[in-house]
């Protein structure tokens, strides 16, 4: 299979095992309407990895991100060219079931957003759309899902209450677990710490690191010096002159910030602009 | 299809910038610190002047705070900076060559000692090579601090091969010396400090080639030995 | 730059009583005339109290009235009237009040939902006793009598647009991450709304039946032409009698809700008119009544949502 990663020699990939590629774009363009978003976007997710997508302002990331789970089908404009692939089948297709997706990519939104229900409600919202009602079997979900999350040492004696009355760290958590309770294979994170305190980012962050072990993560965020402590990979976006969004450059994250190879890759991440 | 970058305000990072420029000035005075010591010692093993050497060997501890100096500003400016890429490198190098720096200060300070410890008794022969060879290590030290200034790659790349130079002196001073001591084994201890002398300063020329790695890994991000042509 | 910043000082130190006094004059004014506003509402509240609380009675609440120019009788009658008609009412705007609601925040654009907008806005500015009249015309002519089915009807046109209108604003109100985040977990549009959009403008929904309840409870032209007014209407003699002859609860309950029905405030406008002063007196009795009713719906509204708040505050 070929890799549209320049990997150089002396790089420290880990090399633990096959290198699996779950999630493909393939010379993706994103319309709105007649304003093309996105101009032809090739890039390989490998699985259980962290792949971070960077880039200024309106580059179009989370457009990007957004195509993965086709949350812009919401958007009555949207169409798109290209391909987007899943364990290789075009989730684009004519047979494909949107529930489907969206239940295998599951999405984590930068403002935290809690359903106005009970924290166990919350979390077994997701498997109650999939038919399944039976108490022990959503106990059973629910608290390995808000334990994934590291959340359940704080909120384990109180699943009755809204989970509304968390604090703000807490509550993107909880909306982790919801995404963890259908049992995704991909999490998409668009921006997920940027509304949140310091310390909560870095928990965020540090529980990042723990769901790559069994999930593979896609993540847009404008902080750079996140996206170089948390990715594995990272992509650099940019509008080009007719304000589509294009990938610059897509590479291990080491290299994209010890030695990146294009100059307008250089001038972000070092801050000379953006 | 050709995209143009924004243009570049590197008035956005003026504080990185004002501090990486500090650190290169002060790597430029501290490689400069070090040329004086190197060649005021062989200078005063020349000479044979005892109170030169001493005040050699106290300067030396001058060369060791600057260096420390150096590393200080340079891990305050990676903690508040979050500097990437490029300026990372420069950084990271900056860090490395002060440290070859203040090495070689210690090998003036080295040629120093030997000069106190011979005391009065008289150097076997008129010093003619080691000069040379603290000439052609100074100078060439010089120059690879000015390459790295100006991230000059080229002359980085070709600065390493004057090493063979260095190290032709130093067979011919080890030549010389083995005659001497043949000649009149009394002098071997005497011999043995001029040889030490001479192997300091041959690893002055080495660690210059060190300089120009960090110059080429600065300025591309190749990180690669250069060894010289000749065979061991 | 001194000279600047001394200037500044001494404005700051110049001003500062005719700041002072400045503050105190309108604290002063604004008070005054929220006082001013106030004086209605008060004045109302207070003299429907005096002249009404002195006429209220048990037998108020528990009989049923007697004939014209005998004294004594109460309006229990009306009071089940009003409360029949009022559940009908809201059983039939609430449903739909609701739905389109959430028809017309989804598809803002499309020619139903801005026809939906545009009618809503419209139908609240209809006179009650047009309305009063479609009911007429829907219900009371083809069946061949008034009934309380007819008043609910057109009590019900009354509240729709108030309803629809609140849950619009409510919903409006929700974030538009919830909805997404429950798409993004694979749920369909209808299941989104039910689940979760209704949950989070519940508060306001509610709130907005209720104030549109309180408005209804209090519209007497509509059912003028609807349920006509039944001095003889007895919920507890349909029942019984109904029990008596073996009919169903279908049936029994048919009946109520196609009989005639008074109200509280056709009650009220009947006696206030009447030239004895028993019923006239009586006719304050009911404007209190009433009264209490709505501010007690209207209390109570913001109780529960208050409520509502602290449970979400956890």
């Amino acid at each position: 299979m070929e890799m549209n990663i320049a990997i150089k020699e002396n790089d420290n990939l880990k090399m633990d095992g096959d290198i699996r590629i779950k999630v493909k774009a393939h010379h993706l363009s994103v319309y709105y309407g007649k304003f093309r978003a996105l101009t032809d976007i090739n890039m390989e997710i490998q699985e259980r990895k962290i792949t971070a997508i960077i880039g200024p302002s309106g580059c179009g990331k989370s457009t990007l991100l957004r195509s993965f789970n086709r949350m812009n089908d919401l958007t009555p404009s949207a169409r798109i060219e290209g391909e987007i692939e899943l364990d290789e089948e075009d989730i684009y297709g004519n047979n494909v079931d949107v529930v489907d997706v969206r239940r295998r990519i599951g999405m984590v939104f930068q403002r935290p957003n809690p359903f106005p229900k009970s924290i166990y409600d919350n979390v077994a919202y997701g498997p109650r759309l999939y038919g399944i009602h039976q108490r022990g079997v959503l106990d059973g979900i629910v608290e390995s899902s808000i334990k994934q999350a590291a959340l359940w040492d704080e909120v384990k004696d109180k699943l009755h209450q809204s989970g509304m009355s968390l604090s703000g760290g807490q509550q993107q958590r909880l909306c982790i677990a919801r995404a963890l309770a259908v049992q995704p294979e991909v999490i998409l994170m668009d921006e997920p710490a940027s509304a949140l305190d310091p310390i909560s980012t870095l928990r965020i962050e540090e529980l990042m690191h723990d769901l790559a072990k069994n999930y593979t993560i896609i993540i847009v965020t404008h902080n750079m010096q996140q996206a170089a402590r948390v990715s594995d990979f990272t992509a650099m976006m940019m509008i080009d002159e007719t304000r589509s969004g294009r990938m610059i450059e897509y590479n291990s994250t080491n290299i994209i910030f010890t030695r990146p190879e294009d100059k307008r890759t250089e001038d972000y991440v070092t801050g000379r602009f953006g | 299809m050709d995209i143009e970058p924004q243009e570049t305000h590197s008035s956005i990072r003026r504080t990185l910038e004002s501090e990486i420029q500090e650190l290169k000035d002060e790597l430029l005075y501290l490689g400069s610190m070090v040329e004086k010591q190197i060649l005021g010692s062989v200078d005063g093993l020349k000479k044979r002047d005892l109170e030169a050497a001493q005040k050699i060997i106290d300067t030396d501890k001058e060369i060791n705070s600057k260096r420390y100096d150096i590393e200080e500003k340079v891990m305050i400016a990676i903690a508040t900076q979050q500097p990437m890429a490029h300026d990372l490198r420069l950084l990271a190098s900056i860090l490395e060559i002060a440290g070859e720096l203040e090495r070689m200060g210690d090998y003036a300070k080295g040629i120093a000692t030997i000069n106190i410890r011979m005391k009065d008794e008289p150097l076997l022969k008129p010093l003619v090579d080691i000069p040379r060879m603290a000439q052609k290590g100074t100078d060439m030290l010089h120059r690879s601090l000015t390459a790295f200034l100006n991230e000059d790659v080229e002359a980085a790349r070709a600065i390493p091969q004057e090493d063979d130079d260095v190290d032709h002196l130093y067979d011919q001073v080890y030549r010389e010396l083995m005659v001497l001591i043949i000649q009149d084994p009394k002098g071997i201890q005497r011999a043995n400090w001029l040889l030490w002398a001479a192997h300091n300063l041959e690893r002055v020329a080495d660690r210059v080639t060190n300089i120009c790695e960090r110059t080429i890994f600065s300025a591309t991000g190749e990180m690669r030995e250069i060894s010289s042509e000749k065979k061991d | 730059m001194t000279d600047y910043n001394e200037l500044l000082r001494n404005g700051v130190v110049k001003r500062r009583l005719l700041r002072k006094s400045t503050n105190v004059f309108m604290l002063g004014l604004t008070g005054a005339l929220t006082l001013l506003a106030l004086v209605p509402l008060f004045w109302i509240i207070g003299y429907v109290v005096y002249r009404g609380g002195s006429n209220i009675n048990i037998a108020l609440f528990t009989q049923m009235p007697r004939p014209m120019g005998v004294a004594g009788g109460g309006v229990l009658h009306a009071i089940e009237g009003s409360i029949i008609v009022t559940i009908l009412a809201t059983t039939f705007a609430v449903v739909p009040g609701v739905l389109a609601a959430f028809y017309a925040s989804r598809n803002p654009n499309t020619p139903l939902g801005v026809a939906l907008r545009f009618s809503t806005d419209v139908l609240s500015g209809v006179p009650s006793i047009i309305v009063g009249l479609f009911g007429y015309a829907l219900i009371v002519k083809p069946e061949k009598h008034y009934s309380a089915l007819a008043g609910g009807v057109a009590l019900a046109v009354i509240m729709l647009p108030t309803i629809i209108r609140t849950t619009e604003e409510m919903l409006k109100l929700v974030p538009s991450n919830l909805r997404e985040g429950s798409l993004a977990l694979g749920a369909p549009e209808w299941k989104t709304s039910v689940s979760v959009l209704l949950p989070a403008a519940l508060n306001g929904v509610i709130t907005g039946v209720l104030l549109s309840v309180a408005r209804a409870a209090g519209e007497t032209a509509p059912l003028l032409f609807t349920t006509l007014g039944n001095d003889r209407f007895d919920v507890g003699a349909i029942v019984s009698s109904g029990i008596t002859n073996h009919q169903s609860i279908f049936a029994i309950i048919g009946r109520i809700f196609n009989s005639p029905i008074d109200s509280l405030p056709l009650t009220l406008w009947k006696y206030a008119q009447q030239p004895y002063p028993e019923r006239v007196n009586q006719a304050w009795a009911v404007a209190f009544v009433l009264l209490v009713l709505v501010l007690a719906t209207n209390i109570i509204a913001r109780v529960w949502i208050e409520l509502r708040k602290r449970k979400l505050r956890g």
